[in-house]
C-alpha cells in the first residue's frame, strides 16, 4: 500500500508557505549551492539518470529533453515553464505556485544552468490573477535575495526570470503555441520541425518544461537520484501530485508516488461522496480516455494507464458517481474542446463544432443509433488527423464513453432526452447524497 | 520548383509513392514529389512559393521510412522525401482515402452551398476536390456558421467569411511574398476568420494576389465580383504593359470585353504574382475617351471624324517634305516602337526621334546607348546578390516585382540593401536599406552585387556616370531599370536620336550602311536626333514644322511641352482623348494592348510576347497605321503587320561592330537651396493607364509632404497640418507628414492626387518655399 510522500506540497499548511523565509526554513535554496558547484552537464546526468519525467501530460524524460540543447552554438538558450495549467479537472501547477512559488523559482535556477540559458520565463495562465502575485513576488525576492539576476551566488551564473501572463487560451498549454504567445503572437501551434530544442523561442535553443517538472528537480539534487528512484515504479520513477476532484469525500492535491491506485488514493481521500458509488473517472483530464470502477487497481504510472487503454496525463482524477449523465459530462467537455479550439486545422476547427451539435441533439434524445456510428466515425476523422494533439483529446471522452456506456447513449434515444436528474449530480444537492 | 533552383539542386532523394519510384532534390515535399508522378494529392493550403503551413489536413497520406510506418497518416505539404521513404496517398490506402475524405466532409459542413452565385465556381479546388476527394451526400444536419457578407477589406478586396476555408494563403502571401502583414487571422476555432486592423485597412500593392491564390471564393475582388462565370470567359495570354518588369498576365474576357487579368506563371519573372495596377488597371481600355475614329480638324478649328483615306492623306500632306520630330513615349511595344524608328528615319529623314516622355538628359541618352544595350543583368542575379544598390530607384514604386524579388532574398537570407533615395520610403524600409546620399557614398561591392538604376538618375548630371563607376570598378551587376513598360523595346527599336534600331549608332557609317540595305534604301539621315526637350523647342522656335506623337503626356516633360505643340502640325496616334489629341491637326486611333499582339523588352532586355486578347478588335496597331502614313507619303516602310515587323526585328539583329562609348560626366550633387523639393512616383496614382478604375484608385497612398520635424518646428506646423509648397510658377498644398529627411528637403508624390508636381511647380525636383498654411 503507497502511501503518501508529501516533497512538494509538505509545508502547504503552514500559513506563510508561500514565503522565502519558509522555504529556506525547510531547506530550500540548499539545491542551487550544490548544483551550481557541479557542472552544467553533471546536472543533466543527475535529472537523466533519476529517471524523472515530464509531468505535464507526455511524459516526456526532462533530463533528455534537457540534453538536446545544443551546447557551444553560441546562441540564446531559454527555459519556458509552462504553467498555462488549463486542462479540465487539472489543478496541481495552480495550487503549488500558490503553495510555494519558490520551490519553482529553484528548479529554473538549476535547469536553467544546466542548459546554459540566460533568461527563463514562466507562461503563467491568465486567470489566475493571485497566483500571478505571488509569484511575482516570489521573484522579486529572490532577485532581492542575489538568487536571481546577475553572478548568482558568485558563482558567475546569471539568469534574468520573466513571469508572462497568458491571455486566456487552453491552446498555449501547447509548447509551440505558448512560445508563439510569448513572443506576442496568437497562440496556435507551429509547424514541428524544427523542435522547440533547435528553434523555439525567438527562433533560439528553447526547452519547455511543467511546473512540477521543474519544481521536482531540487529535490532530486537534494536527496538524490537513489532516493527519487526509490520512488515510483520502473519506468515511472518519483513521486507525483495527483488532483483528485469530484464527487470524492475530499478532494484535493496528493502527492504520492508513481504508481498509486485509485483505490488508494480515494481511501487516503475518505471515498466517494457518501452513499454513491464511482461510476467513471479520468486518469489525468478530460483528454484522457475515461476509466471506470474495473480500473480501480491500474498502477496509475506513465505505462499503467497507458496498458489499461488511457494516459497518465496530468493525473488530474476527476471522479463522477452513478448521478452523473455522462452524455451530458461529455458534451461539456466537448464543449470546452470546441471553445478552445485554435481554429487552425480543419478537423478540429470543424470536427468539434459538428460534435457539439452531434451531442446536444443526443442528450435530448434526438437521433437514432445509427448517429453513434457517425459519431464514432467522425471522431475516427479527427483523432490522429489534427496539427496537434487538441482535437485528440477533445474526441478521447466520446470514445470511451462510447465504450464504457453505449447502452447509456442508447437510453437517452429511447427515452426521448436525458434520464437523469442534473441536480442530483451536484455538490451542493444534499436530498439524495 | 523554379529552373534556378534545379541548377543549384545537387544532392537528391529518391522515395517510392504509390509504388512509383521518384527521384526528387533533397527538401522537396511529398506533395510536390507525387505532382512529378501525375499524382494529384488535394490541398488547400499548400501554395509552392508560400511556407508549408499544415493547416487544412487535406493532403493527408499515408508514410513509412526504412519500413517503420507513421502511426496515423501525415501533411504531405509538410514532411520533405527521404530515402527508403514509401507514401501511399489516396490511391493506394484506404487509410488515406477515408482521412481526405473525412477532411473534406469537415470543411463543406460550414461552408455554404452558394456556388451557383459565387465568383468561384466553375474554377474552385474547393468544388473541384469536392467532386474528386468528397462525399456525394452531406451527413452534417446541424447549423451552418454563418457571418455577416462580404466585409470590404479594402476598397479593392472584399472578403465572404463563410465561404473561408481558413487556409491562410492569403495572410502568408502578404506576410511572407509582399512584406504586407496588414490582414491576419484572428477568433479561433470555427469563428477564426481573416481581419484587417481596426485603423490599417488591407493596402498593399499586391493585394490581388490574395485574390488569385485563394482557394475559395472568400476573397473576390471588387471591379469583378458577380461579373462573370469562369467557364464563359476566353483566356489569353499577354504581358503587363504598365511597367518594366516583366510580367506574365492572363487575361479573361467575355464577349469582346476584358473582365480581369490574373498573374501569369513565369518563374523565372513575377513567378506566380503580380501587383495590383498590372491586375485591375484595364478600364482605361473602355472607357469613353478612348478614339474610335479618325479624326482631322476642319477649317473651322474643330476635329472632325474622318475616314481613313482622309485622315492619311491630311496626315501626309501635313508631314511630307518638312521637318519633322517624333515623340514615342514610353509605353509601346517593341514593334510599334520599331515602326517609328523606321518611319522617322525611311519616311521623315530624320533622326529627331525620343521615346523618353520624361525628364531627360544628354548624358542619359550616352548611356542608353553605350551601356544599356548590352545590359543582361537578370532577376536570377537578384536571387544569388550579396548586395543590391538602388540608385534613384525606388522598387515598389516603380518596378514591383522587382521590389519582390528583392524582398523575397532580404527576407530569406538578410541580403544587403542600399539606396540613395533622400527618405526611406516603405518599400526601402521592408528592405532594411541602408540610405547613402549617392553612389559616391558605396564601397564593398563585388561581382556578385547587382546596382540596379532608375530612369530619375537622368535628373542628377553625372549620377548615371557614377552608377557606371561602380559597376565598372567593382564588377557588380549592372541594370536600368525604367519605369514604363516601353522604354527597353524602344531603345532597341532606335527609338532615340543617337541610335538606329538592333543598336546600330547613327554615327557609324558602317552600322547605317548596313541598316541601309536592310531596308533597301539609298541612305538614311546623317545628323544625331534631337532629343525630346530639343525637338519640342525646335517645334516652338519653327525649326521643326510638325511633329508625330504617340501615347505621350506633355506634363510628364515639363510644363510647357504642351505650349511648345500649339503652333505646330501635330499628328496624334493614340488610345484616348487626352491633351495632344486636343490640340493635333490629325488624330489617328490606335489599338491598346488587348486589342493588338505584341511584345515589350522587359528591364532585363528580354521579350515579352502577348497575344491579341479581342479578335474582331477594329483598331490596328501603331506599326501598321505607320506603315500606311508612309505609303500615303510615298516612302513605304513595309510594315503592314506586328508579326512582319517581329520577323523583321528578328532578321536584322543587333549590331555587333564598334559600340559607342560613354563619355562619363563628373557627379554634380544637387544644389544646396534653402528648400529643395524631392519626388517620386507612387505605384498607383493619376497615371494614364489608371483611369476609370476607383476601387483600385481607392488603395492608392495618401499624397503628404515628408518633412523633418526640424523643418516642421521651423515652420511651426506638427503631423497632417497643411503646408504649401510653392514656386514661381504655382503651388501644392499637402498635409504634412513628419519623417527623417534632411532638414532642407521635403519630398512629395510625384503625381497623386493633390501633388501633380510638373503641371503645379514646373518641374519634378528644384528650389521651392514651404510655408504653413
Amino acid at each position: 500500500m503507497s502511501t503518501l510522500t508529501p516533497i512538494l506540497s509538505a509545508h502547504w499548511n503552514e500559513a506563510d508557505s508561500f514565503t522565502m523565509a519558509s522555504y529556506k526554513r525547510h531547506g530550500g535554496y540548499k539545491a542551487i549551492e550544490t548544483a551550481l558547484k557541479s557542472t552544467p552537464d553533471e546536472v543533466i546526468a543527475q535529472i537523466k539518470e533519476s529517471g524523472l519525467r515530464g509531468r505535464g501530460g507526455a511524459g516526456f524524460p526532462t533530463g533528455s529533453k534537457w540534453g538536446f540543447i545544443p551546447q557551444g552554438d553560441n546562441k540564446a538558450h531559454y527555459l519556458v515553464v509552462n504553467a498555462d495549467e488549463s486542462e479540465p479537472g487539472t489543478c496541481k501547477d495552480i495550487p503549488l505556485l500558490l503553495a510555494n512559488p519558490h520551490v519553482l523559482i529553484e528548479g529554473i535556477i538549476i535547469g536553467s544552468y544546466a542548459i546554459r540559458a540566460n533568461h527563463s520565463f514562466i507562461y503563467l495562465r491568465g486567470e489566475v490573477v493571485h497566483v500571478f502575485r505571488r509569484v511575482q513576488k516570489a521573484i522579486e525576492d529572490a532577485y532581492a535575495a542575489g538568487l536571481l539576476g546577475k553572478n548568482i551566488l558568485g558563482s558567475g551564473f546569471d539568469l534574468e526570470l520573466t513571469l508572462h501572463a497568458g491571455a486566456g487560451a487552453y491552446i498555449c498549454g501547447e509548447e509551440t503555441a505558448l512560445l508563439d504567445s510569448l513572443e506576442g503572437f496568437r497562440g496556435q501551434p507551429r509547424l514541428r520541425p524544427p523542435f522547440p530544442a533547435i528553434a523555439g523561442l525567438y527562433a533560439m535553443p528553447t526547452v519547455v518544461n511543467n511546473v512540477e517538472s521543474i519544481a521536482s528537480v531540487p529535490s532530486i539534487i537534494n536527496s538524490g537520484v537513489e532516493w527519487f528512484q526509490s520512488m515510483g515504479t520502473e519506468k515511472s520513477k518519483g513521486y507525483t501530485l495527483y488532483s483528485l476532484s469530484g464527487h470524492v469525500a475530499n478532494p484535493g492535491q496528493f502527492e504520492a508516488p508513481l504508481g498509486i491506485t485509485l483505490r488508494e488514493i480515494l481511501e487516503l481521500a475518505g471515498g466517494i461522496r457518501a452513499g454513491h458509488q464511482l461510476k467513471f473517472w479520468t486518469p489525468g483530464g478530460s483528454s484522457t480516455p475515461m476509466f471506470t470502477a474495473e480500473h480501480l487497481d491500474v498502477p496509475l504510472d506513465y505505462e499503467g494507464v497507458s496498458a489499461a487503454g488511457s494516459m497518465l496525463g496530468t493525473k488530474a482524477l476527476q471522479i463522477f458517481d452513478e448521478t452523473t449523465c455522462v452524455v451530458r459530462a461529455v458534451l461539456r467537455w466537448v464543449e470546452f474542446y470546441k471553445h478552445e479550439s485554435c481554429g487552425k486545422c480543419t478537423p478540429c476547427r470543424e470536427g468539434t463544432w459538428w460534435l457539439v451539435q452531434m451531442l446536444k441533439d443526443l442528450e435530448a434524445g434526438k437521433g437514432t443509433e445509427a448517429d453513434l456510428e457517425k459519431l464514432l466515425d467522425l471522431c475516427d476523422n479527427i483523432a490522429g488527423r489534427s496539427f496537434c494533439a487538441l482535437a485528440d483529446g477533445a474526441v478521447s471522452p466520446i470514445i470511451s464513453s462510447l465504450k464504457y456506456f453505449r447502452s447509456e447513449y442508447i437510453t437517452h434515444l429511447t427515452n426521448g432526452g436525458c434520464p437523469f436528474d442534473p441536480v442530483a449530480s451536484t455538490l451542493f444537492e444534499t436530498a439524495g447524497a | 520548383m523554379t529552373p534556378e533552383q534545379a541548377v543549384v539542386s545537387v544532392e537528391t532523394v529518391s522515395a517510392i509513392i504509390d509504388g512509383l519510384e521518384v527521384t526528387v532534390p533533397k527538401g522537396t515535399l511529398i506533395i510536390r514529389a507525387a505532382e512529378q508522378l501525375g499524382i494529384a494529392i488535394p490541398r488547400f493550403c499548400d501554395h509552392p512559393l508560400l511556407a508549408p503551413a499544415g493547416a487544412c489536413r487535406q493532403c493527408l497520406v499515408d508514410v513509412e521510412i526504412n519500413g517503420r510506418a507513421f502511426p496515423k497518416p501525415q501533411a504531405s505539404c509538410t514532411m520533405p522525401v527521404e530515402n527508403n521513404m514509401v507514401v501511399k496517398t489516396q490511391n493506394t490506402s484506404p487509410v488515406a482515402a477515408k482521412a481526405q475524405e473525412g477532411i473534406m466532409e469537415f470543411l463543406l459542413i460550414n461552408h455554404p452551398l452558394d456556388c451557383p452565385v459565387c465568383d468561384k465556381g466553375g474554377e474552385c479546388p474547393l468544388q473541384n476536390q469536392a467532386m474528386s476527394a468528397g462525399r456525394s451526400e452531406t451527413r452534417f444536419e446541424g447549423e451552418k456558421r454563418t457571418f455577416e457578407k462580404p466585409i470590404n477589406i479594402s476598397s479593392q478586396v472584399l472578403l465572404d467569411r463563410e465561404r473561408c476555408v481558413l487556409c491562410a494563403r492569403c495572410t502568408r502571401f502578404s506576410e511572407e511574398i509582399a512584406g504586407d502583414p496588414f490582414i491576419t487571422l484572428n477568433e479561433r476555432g470555427a469563428l477564426q476568420q481573416v481581419g484587417i486592423y481596426e485603423n490599417q485597412p488591407f493596402e498593399s500593392y499586391y493585394s490581388g494576389n490574395t485574390v488569385q491564390i485563394c482557394p475559395v471564393g472568400a476573397l473576390t475582388g471588387a471591379s469583378y465580383r458577380f461579373r462573370a462565370r469562369p467557364f464563359d470567359l476566353v483566356s489569353v495570354n499577354s504581358a503587363c504593359e504598365h511597367c518594366a518588369s516583366g510580367c506574365d498576365l492572363r487575361t479573361d474576357i467575355r464577349r469582346g470585353k476584358t473582365l480581369r487579368r490574373l498573374a501569369g506563371d513565369d518563374p523565372a519573372v513575377n513567378q506566380e504574382w503580380n501587383c495590383d495596377k498590372g491586375r485591375w488597371a484595364f478600364k482605361y481600355l473602355t472607357t469613353r475617351e478612348r478614339v474610335k475614329s479618325p479624326l482631322v480638324r476642319g477649317s473651322d478649328g474643330e476635329l472632325h471624324e474622318a475616314s481613313w483615306p482622309e485622315a492619311l492623306a491630311a496626315a501626309a500632306a501635313g508631314l511630307k517634305g518638312k521637318r519633322v520630330g517624333v515623340l514615342t513615349g514610353g509605353r509601346l511595344t517593341h514593334e510599334d516602337a520599331y515602326g517609328y524608328s523606321k518611319f522617322a528615319r525611311v519616311a521623315l529623314g530624320t533622326n529627331d526621334i525620343d521615346f523618353r516622355a520624361r525628364p531627360h538628359s544628354d548624358e542619359e541618352r550616352d548611356f542608353l546607348a553605350a551601356v544599356v544595350t548590352d545590359l543582361k543583368t537578370s532577376y536570377l542575379d537578384i536571387d544569388k546578390a550579396d548586395h543590391v544598390v538602388l540608385l534613384s530607384f525606388e522598387p515598389e514604386e516603380e518596378s514591383p516585382i522587382v521590389f519582390l524579388r528583392v524582398y523575397r532574398q532580404v527576407r530569406k537570407r538578410g541580403l544587403l540593401v542600399t539606396s540613395d533615395a533622400p527618405i526611406a520610403s516603405r518599400g526601402s524600409q521592408k528592405l532594411n536599406a541602408t540610405l547613402v546620399k549617392s553612389a559616391l557614398d558605396i564601397s564593398g561591392l563585388t561581382s556578385q552585387s547587382v546596382i540596379l538604376v532608375g530612369e530619375r538618375a537622368a535628373e542628377v548630371e553625372g549620377a548615371l556616370s557614377a552608377a557606371l563607376e561602380l559597376a565598372q570598378s567593382s564588377g557588380a551587376k549592372l541594370a536600368w531599370i525604367p519605369r514604363r513598360a516601353g522604354e527597353r523595346g524602344a531603345l532597341a527599336a532606335g527609338a532615340l536620336g543617337n541610335l538606329l534600331p538592333g543598336n546600330r549608332p547613327v554615327a557609324d557609317s558602317a552600322a547605317r550602311v548596313d541598316l541601309q540595305s536592310a531596308w533597301g534604301v539609298n541612305s538614311l539621315p546623317t545628323t544625331p536626333g534631337r532629343s525630346t526637350a530639343e525637338i519640342l523647342s525646335a517645334l516652338n522656335d519653327e525649326s521643326l514644322d510638325a511633329v508625330v506623337i504617340g501615347g505621350v503626356d506633355p506634363m510628364d516633360i515639363s510644363v510647357d511641352a504642351l505650349n511648345q505643340l500649339l503652333n505646330t502640325f501635330v499628328v496624334s496616334l493614340e488610345i484616348s482623348h487626352s491633351a495632344v489629341t486636343a490640340i493635333a491637326d490629325v488624330v489617328l486611333p490606335v489599338a491598346a494592348v488587348i486589342e493588338k499582339s505584341g511584345s515589350y523588352l522587359d528591364w532585363r532586355g528580354s521579350a515579352r510576347r502577348f497575344d491579341k486578347g479581342l479578335e474582331d478588335a477594329e483598331l490596328r496597331s501603331d506599326v501598321r497605321i505607320l506603315s500606311m502614313l508612309a505609303d500615303e507619303m510615298g516612302a513605304p516602310i513595309n510594315l503592314p503587320t506586328v508579326s512582319a515587323t517581329a520577323r523583321e526585328i528578328e532578321s536584322l539583329g543587333s549590331w555587333d561592330g564598334a559600340k559607342p562609348t560613354m563619355n562619363k560626366r563628373a557627379y554634380v550633387a544637387p544644389a544646396v537651396e534653402e528648400m529643395t523639393l524631392v519626388s517620386w512616383r507612387f505605384l498607383l496614382d493619376l497615371g494614364t493607364l489608371q483611369l476609370g478604375e476607383a476601387n483600385l484608385a481607392g488603395t492608392a497612398k495618401e499624397a503628404r509632404a515628408h518633412i523633418s520635424s526640424a523643418t516642421a518646428a521651423t515652420l511651426g506646423v506638427t503631423e497632417a497640418d497643411l503646408v504649401v509648397i510653392s514656386s514661381d510658377l504655382g503651388s501644392i498644398e499637402l498635409p504634412v507628414s513628419i519623417r527623417e529627411i534632411a532638414d532642407n528637403l521635403v519630398w512629395v508624390p510625384r503625381n497623386s492626387a493633390g501633388s501633380q508636381v510638373i503641371p503645379s511647380l514646373g518641374f519634378a525636383s528644384g528650389a521651392v518655399k514651404v510655408a504653413k498654411r
